[in-house]
């Protein structure tokens, strides 16, 4: 009896410590230890070492907090602190009786009669014990989350103090155990690995190229114009991959292990070639000394292995060339399936398209006033996009006007494809009659009838296409689509052209090739027949010429390969001159002959060019399709392309920059720029067709390249198999290439593809019916919410900071003398503390009235109305929920 | 270490770490920032408040269109002038630290937004919100048409219980569903 009175004793004086402040947790924290402890006393509780135990496995959070605490309220005793003025007093008492229940615990309870104190707290029960601790884990807790809370500094002082010492009074009792070193480490280790882990995240987005001009422009120029940017960066990326698989793996090993410049034929430029070697203009046009560099496929020779390390230099070829298709058909597939996965994921996304842009756009670490500006332009742009969109959205006028208008304008756009892609067949077709005619008696016009086509075809068709689009009158962004769709099926006409004409070269060329290489066996033969039979020896010393002057075939492969580097070169000069031409110096008449013109030239007929968002991405596409189909035959073709991509990533940016000007409609770039890697996809297919089809049917040059000698170029792959492989993959590779295993196998792929394509389907439709369900939960959520009188604490918070009643200090003093008598209100455990900002986190019960009031004067009836002073008998909540008087 | 670089003394610090997002470092250096801005004479003054207008000189805010706002709320000054006391500018930054969670940094983002400081976003803050945003001047701002056309539709997003104005429940859901609010609503001095 005794000790349920002293019990009661601690309780009360914990209470009254209670009563001094104005902190609602506090009761809310006596209501919470209430009921542990008397679950304490119910159950048997456990024994203390596993106490300890369960301690030691607690979260470090509250170690450190609790080592916090004691130093500042150590601190803090020393100091004298002005708000609580029994402070020093009790504070003294409380750390001996604090540090007696330790030893208690520590040292067992047998040495128990030294002091007054420690007799005390040597009766407490286990149970009581356990309670204390959940008391103490609970102000932890407030403690740890304390900066939580949207409160002022001062009053979060107050609590915080309050906090602290109840816990170094009690914290006694609960066992410093031996883990707490380990705790410490463990602790910092977390926080060191988070500070890692957030500076390595910084230091990728500081390693991302170009993030700032890319911004700049998108400030400007909106997204859709940045999309291209991004895109640029995207393929820069791809390539220097493509560019370091490409090295490292053929360019370099024959560089440097292989044989040097001079050494033998392939390798030589010819005594003929030899004068003009060095000419710019040879240089210039890859002939000469470049011809035979390590730039083109005759360079490479046929030598099983270089160097001391074996290194298997055609079979690397081989497979670098492949494996750069593969490569990126695997990382442009990759890019799609991601892009698709955000563009679909999550119901909210076009839920909240404008408060989010309203709320969250502003970047509130900008500090550069040209940034801010560069901001409030980007945030303009953006907030008329999405306007734009929106509008797009309600315009429903006549339907089938809009309609025929379409399909009339499909039509236009076909019959001129149609009409160019008979116009291109026609001229490739003469030209092929031209070709077997003598040249000389061919105009120029006759020779170069097919490229001035091809141009005049560029040039005219995509002003024509987009003015027919005007016709549909469809969402910038999806007529930049059509566009994009219409120009790539004209360009695929100029592919194709280029195509059929190589291939007409190379097959002349490899008749050339095989009169040289018959030639040259003869002579041979001839050779050898004649030594043996004038020195009547089968031993014949190898002739012996120097490697100019060796007879040679025309290597098709570096043709093809100069072809395709002649190709991106005058890609490149032409994107820069039309560049300078039709943006720069357009801007630049524009701008100075402005001040002496008779009409507004600005605003007028020439004006500034927009950035040709369409004609940019395609020729990136296209460009990107030739250096696929050339690498193979060039190797240095890569090293070309990533300059290019490189130069015109800060030429266009400068560009557009100095002489462009927005869209007139600035819209915005689908969220997945997906098109783009369609389109992208499609070529990078087309142009592994050409190539593969050379590799598997086309015999090599005999005399350059790293496959000269062999019948088709795969066969180093085959050579590998039999020669270094153990037999028994070889006979694997042979079953496995069997007819009447690869049917059946490409038959289980088509049904696992109608599987998978089922399944998704399935999960499609699960998707739209799980969304559907979750739209309707939070619906009925909301309805809920809004009719419900709730209680909220966020809302008192946000009261309580309004200027009006904003500090603490009226409650203060008005507090505690309406709370002193009463009992605690008797609040159900799980409000306090941590769980009430868990409460929080949950996304917002609605504190306002219901609906039903409809908008009316504001403030809730008066009586209801929030006072400085909350009267015992309201509870927390009714009433508060109301917003307060308007001033 | 902190001894000699500033007036705080451990226990304050240890406090100020407790209760705020910051790290001692960043206290620290938020303390030397403070005291630079001190005026002269008042320098010895423990509570010492500075003055909206050397607060907004700081380059941190001084780009900021919303300067003026966050002084105002994080303001415990009696007279409103949105002068900062130390404890004021400490709670700024914690609430704009990295760390700070989204319940705090939203609801401090309402009250930012909360022009008028009625406890909610009716249209008249949206506009000036929107004011704000596009930097004020006449040749980014909308043309009342678009400004109506987007207040409208804000309001039809995220006014759930359609009384015509954004609450701060309101805000919190519409902006807890946000990609990068907690990214970009951030300062670091």
């Amino acid at each position: 009896e005794a000790r349920r009175k002293r019990i009661q004793n601690r309780r009360a004086k914990s209470q009254r410590k209670a009563k001094l402040t104005i902190e609602e947790e506090e009761d809310e924290d006596e209501d919470e230890d209430k009921a542990p402890r008397g679950r304490g006393r119910r159950k048997r509780p456990k024994p203390i070492d596993s106490d300890q135990d369960e301690e030691d496995e607690d979260k470090g959070k509250r170690q450190t907090a609790t080592r916090r605490g004691r130093t500042t309220s150590k601190k803090k005793s020393d100091k004298e602190d002005s708000n609580d003025e029994s402070g020093k007093e009790k504070g003294s008492r409380r750390q001996t009786r604090g540090k007696a229940a330790s030893k208690t615990q520590k040292e067992d309870s047998s040495d128990s009669h030294n002091s007054d104190s420690e007799n005390e707290e040597d009766q407490l029960s286990e149970g009581e014990i356990e309670a204390l601790k959940e008391q103490v884990e609970e102000k932890k807790k407030l403690i740890a989350t304390l900066r939580n809370k949207p409160w002022r500094m001062k009053k979060r002082l107050i609590i915080l103090k309050e906090a602290q010492e109840f816990v170094e009074k009690f914290e006694g009792a609960l066992g410093k155990g031996k883990g707490r070193k380990l705790y410490a480490f463990k602790i910092m280790m977390a926080k060191k690995f988070i500070k890692f882990k957030r500076d390595f995240e910084n230091f990728k987005t500081a390693c991302i190229p170009w993030e700032r001009k890319i911004k700049e422009v998108e400030s400007h120029f909106g997204s859709s114009v940045a999309s291209y940017f991004l895109f640029l960066r995207w393929m820069y990326g791809l390539n220097l991959i493509l560019f370091g698989l490409m090295f490292g793996l053929v360019v370099l090993p024959e560089v440097m292990m292989g044989l040097p410049y001079g050494s033998i034929p392939r390798k030589t430029v010819p005594r003929a070639e030899q004068e003009t070697a060095m000419d710019y203009s040879v240089l210039f046009d890859f002939g000469g000394y470049a011809k035979y560099s390590f730039m083109f496929y005759g360079y490479y020779n046929n030598e099983r292995t270089v160097g001391v390390l074996k290194f298997r230099l055609p079979l690397s070829y081989l497979l670098t060339g492949v494996g750069i298709f593969g490569y990126s058909l695997m990382v442009v597939i990759r890019m799609m399936a991601r892009n698709s996965n955000e563009g679909g994921d999550g119901g909210d996304e076009g839920q909240f398209t404008f408060s989010w842009k309203m709320f969250t756009s502003w970047d509130f670490l900008i500090g550069n006033p040209e940034t801010a500006d560069n901001k409030y332009a980007s945030i303009t742009t953006s907030f008329k996009e999405s306007i734009v969109d929106e509008q797009e959205n309600q315009k429903d006028e006549n339907i089938h006007l809009r309609r025929f208008l379409r399909v009339l304008a499909n039509f236009m756009i076909l019959c001129c494809l149609g009409g160019s892609g008979y116009l291109i067949y026609f001229v490739v077709k003469r030209s092929q009659d031209f070709a077997k005619l003598d040249p000389r008696s061919l105009t120029w016009f006759q020779k170069n009838e097919v490229e001035f086509v091809m141009s005049l075809l560029g040039l005219v068709c995509p002003p024509l296409f987009e003015t027919i689009a005007e016709l549909e009158d469809y969402h910038p962004r999806i007529a930049l689509k059509w566009q994009l769709g219409r120009i790539f099926a004209l360009f695929l006409g100029n592919l194709y052209t280029f195509l059929f004409a190589l291939f007409d070269e190379v097959n002349a060329k490899m008749l050339d090739e095989k009169a040289v290489k018959n030639a040259t066996e003869w002579a041979y033969q001839e050779y050898y027949a004649n030594y043996s039979s004038f020195h009547n020896t089968t031993d014949v010393p190898p002739l012996n010429i120097p490697p100019a002057d060796v007879v040679r075939g025309p290597c098709w492969e570096t043709a093809v390969g100069i072809e395709f580097v002649k190709l991106t070169v005058s890609d490149v000069q032409v994107t820069f001159l039309t560049i300078l031409v039709g943006d720069f110096a357009r801007a630049v008449i524009v701008r100075f002959l402005n001040y002496c013109w008779c009409w507004d030239l600005e605003a007028g007929f020439p004006s500034y060019a927009e950035f040709d968002i369409s004609g940019n991405v395609l020729g990136l596409v296209f460009n990107q399709g030739m250096i696929w189909m050339g690498v193979f035959y060039a190797p240095g073709l890569m090293g070309v392309n990533v300059l290019r991509l490189l130069t015109s990533m800060y030429f266009q940016c400068w560009a557009v920059m100095s002489s462009n000007v927005p869209h007139e409609r600035v819209f915005k770039a689908s969220r997945s720029n997906n098109f783009y890697m369609a389109l992208l996809l499609l070529v990078l297919f087309l142009s592994l067709l050409p190539v593969i089809y050379s590799i598997m049917t086309l015999p090599p040059s005999f005399d350059c390249g790293p496959f000269s000698g062999q019948d088709r170029m795969y066969d180093v792959v085959l050579e590998t198999i039999s020669r270094d492989l153990p037999a028994f993959i070889g006979n694997i590779l042979t079953y496995a290439s069997n007819p009447g295993l690869i049917m059946p196998a490409i038959l289980l792929m088509v049904l696992a593809i109608y599987y998978l394509n089922t399944v998704s389907k399935g999960y499609q439709q699960a998707n739209t019916d799980l969304k559907k369900k979750m739209q309707m939960a939070r619906d009925e959520e909301k309805n809920r919410r809004n009719n419900k009188d709730s209680t909220n604490q966020m809302m008192k918070d946000l009261e309580d900071l309004l200027p009006d009643k904003s500090l603490f200090k009226p409650q203060v003093q008005e507090k505690p003398p309406t709370e002193k008598g009463s009992k605690p209100t008797k609040m159900k455990p799980g409000t306090a503390g941590v769980n009430l900002h868990k409460e929080v986190s949950l996304a917002s019960p609605n504190p306002r009235g219901p609906v039903s009031r409809g908008p009316g004067p504001r403030g809730g009836p008066p009586g209801n109305a929030m006072g400085p002073q909350p009267g015992p008998g309201r509870g927390r909540g009714r009433g508060r929920g109301a917003p307060p008087p308007r001033r | 270490m902190g001894a000699t670089a500033s007036q705080l003394d451990k226990g304050m610090l240890s406090e100020y770490q407790e209760l705020t997002f910051l790290t001692k470092q960043e206290i620290l250096l938020a303390h030397k920032r403070f005291s630079e801005l001190v005026p002269k004479e008042e320098i010895d003054r423990i509570n010492c408040r500075i003055p909206m207008s050397l607060i907004l000189t700081l380059p941190e805010l001084k780009s900021n269109p919303f300067n003026e706002r966050i002084c105002k709320v994080f303001s415990t000054s009696d007279i409103k002038d949105g002068s900062l006391s130390f404890d004021d500018f400490l709670d700024l930054l914690s609430a704009f630290s990295d760390s700070a969670t989204l319940e705090i940094k939203s609801h401090y983002a309402f009250r930012i937004f909360d022009f008028d400081d009625d406890g909610t976003l009716g249209r008249h803050d949206l506009e000036k919100l929107v004011n704000c945003l596009t930097g004020g001047t006449d040749d980014t701002n909308l043309t009342p048409d678009e400004m109506r056309q987007l207040i409208d539709n804000i309001l039809e997003e995220s006014d759930i219980d359609k009384d015509g104005t954004v609450n701060l429940s309101e805000f919190q859901h519409v902006i807890s569903r946000s990609p990068d609010f907690v990214s970009s609503f951030k300062i670091v001095l």
